[in-house]
């Protein structure tokens, strides 16, 4: 530094990072840092932290005669109850590929868009599904239950009727 | 201020202004005179801030119809008619999901002139998507993306995928089974990166797909939301976009000395012939001189200015003639072909086949096979391959020339061929034998998603683009084949989702064997 300290500030043999330089850099830093920063927060707004979608939690009656094995999806929810001897017991019919709505089929159930299918119990027979439907939470007894979809339970967990 | 000359009138002045003022009016707006001199020409041009985007002289070779086939400007035209007829559609649409589907009704019955009006946006949307991707390939078989030209080429990658954001977001939105099915699919598309990390049980901590999913529709349904948004992105951020985007690109043809052309294109074309008219008014006494600032190969730069005529009226015209072509098509198109219109949307019932738009049918054949491969890892492969094309391929052979490089026709043949043939058996095996899940039932999901028809034909198509590149010991030989192989992979696999799959995405042979519901 000593030697070239006489050059310091000429045009043929500059300090190595001038103090101006520096300044300005550290500055071009601090601007594309919050830069940065406000670019991804704007993405806080399209953000929705509150979704308008109608609850995921509904109450159902099911009807006295429900053969096992045959589902019953009440209007406008996307679900399937069952009851047997070991009790009830719900299966999303959204498919777990595209998210399409699966048809009851002889063998369990299939999906229209691009040919999953599935066994009755909800895992997959056929790609391109890649998990099983899953099952959700029932609680309650007598007719009236109360199933939530945002709640998944492992396969074969049945409310006693 | 002298005394001399009597003041006028201000009277007089004033009536006599007032009557020259028609006369003013008009050679205020066409102050360049009738384009009939080299020097009016030349005016006529950059005295006009939209035609002075383009040169005053343009070279012969760039007006060639085989140099572009006039699909940059067919893309604009339909890009332009999309514009119009949508402001139009705009002035009934409403963007609520009570409303929607009634408005767009309103429009197609009665609205007048709205049906046709709502085919022309239908029909200039379709041309617009197929003019690009056939822009695209011109551009690619001519070689044209090589210096100085990849900054533009990476600007086209951009527009492209600008527009099938535009035309996949007006596809939701006259809210009926069609295009609610649709997007549902394409959301959950958005949403398939958790294929992989549910496999690799992550979802929880790290969700990629499920964020994107979720900026997307506004929430975790397809709904008002989801509807707000796409209309937004359709009616204003897409449209800016892309209108920012062709600004740079055509500034961009400017500043890279006009369309590129071979190195010997002067001596490949000869002196105009005869009948060409004008050339120059005034034959030049000198060779041009260019200011210093201006750098690089402009069309008059380092060579005599014969093989170079006037943009007015010789590439106008050529332009215009492609403008009006495209109208004229996508006039006929909306006279005869009304676009499709089904059911209100029905969130507990899909469409069966649920279909997305045609350009996209080869994608979701893939996808029904894995959605994280056909929807996010295929598609994202090809865009970054396309991208890389003129940063690998450095050569100079062949620019500007058809199939211009090593292998020319005879390889592209080749490599039609074999993307063809791979595709094909491919998709045999699969429509007839099913894939790994039928024959292994327990096999994990990660399998799946990395050995599916789909990788297994990219994979086919880069084992064999590599061979080419040694065979010819040419990068650009690999690029010639690799870009013919998944043109004929899109165009395979469009054809299948679109004529051979039906109801459950089962293959028949044509759609009069569906069965009936
Ligand atoms: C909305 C979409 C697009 C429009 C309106 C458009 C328009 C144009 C026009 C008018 C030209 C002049 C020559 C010609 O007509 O071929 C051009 C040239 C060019 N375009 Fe596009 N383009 C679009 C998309 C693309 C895409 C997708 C790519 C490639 C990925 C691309 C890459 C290029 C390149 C590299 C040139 C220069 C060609 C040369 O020098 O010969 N463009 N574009
Ligand atoms: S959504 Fe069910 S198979 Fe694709």
């Amino acid at each position: 530094m000593s030697e070239t300290s006489n050059h310091a500030g000429s045009r043929l043999d500059p300090e190595p990072i001038p103090r101006r330089d520096f300044l300005g850099l550290s500055s071009l830093g601090a601007m594309c840092a919050s830069l940065i920063f406000a670019g991804v927060g704007i993405f806080r707004l399209p953000k929705a932290a509150v979704l308008s979608s109608p609850s995921k939690k509904f109450k159902v009656a099911l009807p006295e005669s429900l053969p096992a094995g045959q589902g019953f999806t009440p209007p406008g929810r996307s679900v399937a109850l069952f009851r047997d001897e070991e009790g009830v017991y719900a299966i999303s019919l959204v498919c777990t590929h595209l998210g399409c709505i699966v048809k009851s089929a002889p063998e369990g159930f299939e999906c229209p868009c691009h040919g999953s299918r599935f066994a009755a119990d909800g895992a997959v027979a056929k790609g391109p599904a890649p998990r099983a439907l899953p099952w959700l939470q029932v609680s309650g007894a007598g007719v009236e239950y109360l199933v939530d979809e945002d709640a998944t339970v492992p396969p074969g967990t049945k409310v006693k009727a | 201020m002298s005394n001399e000359t009597p003041p006028k009138s201000a009277l007089r002045e004033f009536l006599g202004n007032l009557v020259s003022a028609p006369g003013r009016i008009y050679r205020a707006a066409f102050r360049t005179g009738t384009p009939t001199t080299d020097r009016t020409r030349s005016n006529f041009i950059f005295q006009n801030v939209f035609l002075h985007l383009h040169a005053v002289r343009t070279h012969r070779w760039s007006l060639r119809w085989s140099t572009t086939m006039g699909l940059g400007i067919a893309a604009l035209a339909a890009f332009l008619i999309t514009l119009v007829t949508g402001i139009l559609l705009m002035c009934y649409y409403k963007p609520s999901p009570e409303d929607a589907y009634n408005s767009i009704k309103d429009i197609h019955f009665i609205v007048p002139t709205g049906r046709f009006i709502r085919n022309i946006h239908r029909w200039a949307a379709n041309i617009m998507v197929i003019t690009v991707i056939l822009h695209m390939a011109r551009v690619f078989f001519t070689a044209a993306y090589r210096k100085p030209r990849e900054f533009n080429w990476l600007i086209g990658m951009g527009l492209l995928v600008t527009t099938l954001g535009l035309s996949f977001t007006g596809y939701l939105l006259p809210w009926d089974q069609l295009a609610y099915w649709a997007i549902t699919i394409g959301a959950n598309i958005a949403q398939s990166p958790r294929e992989v990390t549910d496999a690799l049980n992550i979802t929880a901590s790290f969700d990629p797909g499920g964020m994107q999913r979720q900026l997307l529709l506004g929430s975790d349904v397809v709904g008002e939301e989801a509807l707000i948004r796409f209309n937004l992105l359709h009616v204003m951020v897409l449209p800016l976009l892309l209108s920012a985007l062709l600004a740079v690109h055509f500034w961009r043809i400017r500043k890279d000395g006009g369309l590129t052309r071979p190195e010997d294109a002067d001596k490949l074309l000869g002196p105009p012939p005869a009948d060409t008219y004008p050339v120059f008014t005034e034959a030049p006494q000198k060779t041009y001189h260019l200011a210093a600032i201006v750098r690089g190969r402009t069309p008059a730069v380092n060579q005599a200015p014969e093989n170079t005529i006037p943009s007015m009226p010789h590439l106008f015209y050529a332009e215009l003639g492609v403008f009006m072509l495209t109208v004229l098509v996508c006039v006929g198109l909306a006279m005869f072909l009304n676009a499709p219109l089904k059911e209100l949307a029905n969130p507990s019932v899909p469409e069966n086949p649920a279909k997305a738009p045609w350009y996209f049918l080869g994608l979701q054949e893939l996808v029904s096979f894995s959605a994280f491969m056909g929807g996010t890892g295929i598609p994202a492969i090809v865009l970054i391959g396309l991208g890389l094309i003129p940063f690998l391929d450095r050569e100079q052979r062949g620019t500007g020339e058809w199939f211009g490089g090593p292998g020319g026709w005879p390889l592209v043949k080749q490599a039609i061929a074999v993307g063809s043939a791979a595709t094909l058996l491919v998709e045999t095996i699969a429509i007839r034998f099913g894939w790994l899940r039928e024959w292994f039932p327990h096999i994990p999901q990660l399998v799946i998603t990395f050995v599916n028809p789909g990788t297994i034909i990219a994979s086919i198509y880069a084992v064999y683009s590599i061979w080419l590149v040694k065979r010819y010991n040419s990068a650009r030989a690999g690029a010639l084949g690799l870009f013919t192989c998944f043109l004929c992979g899109f165009l395979i696999l469009t054809a299948i989702g679109t004529y051979f799959r039906g109801p459950n995405w089962d293959f028949y042979w044509s759609p009069a064997q569906w069965p009936k519901h």
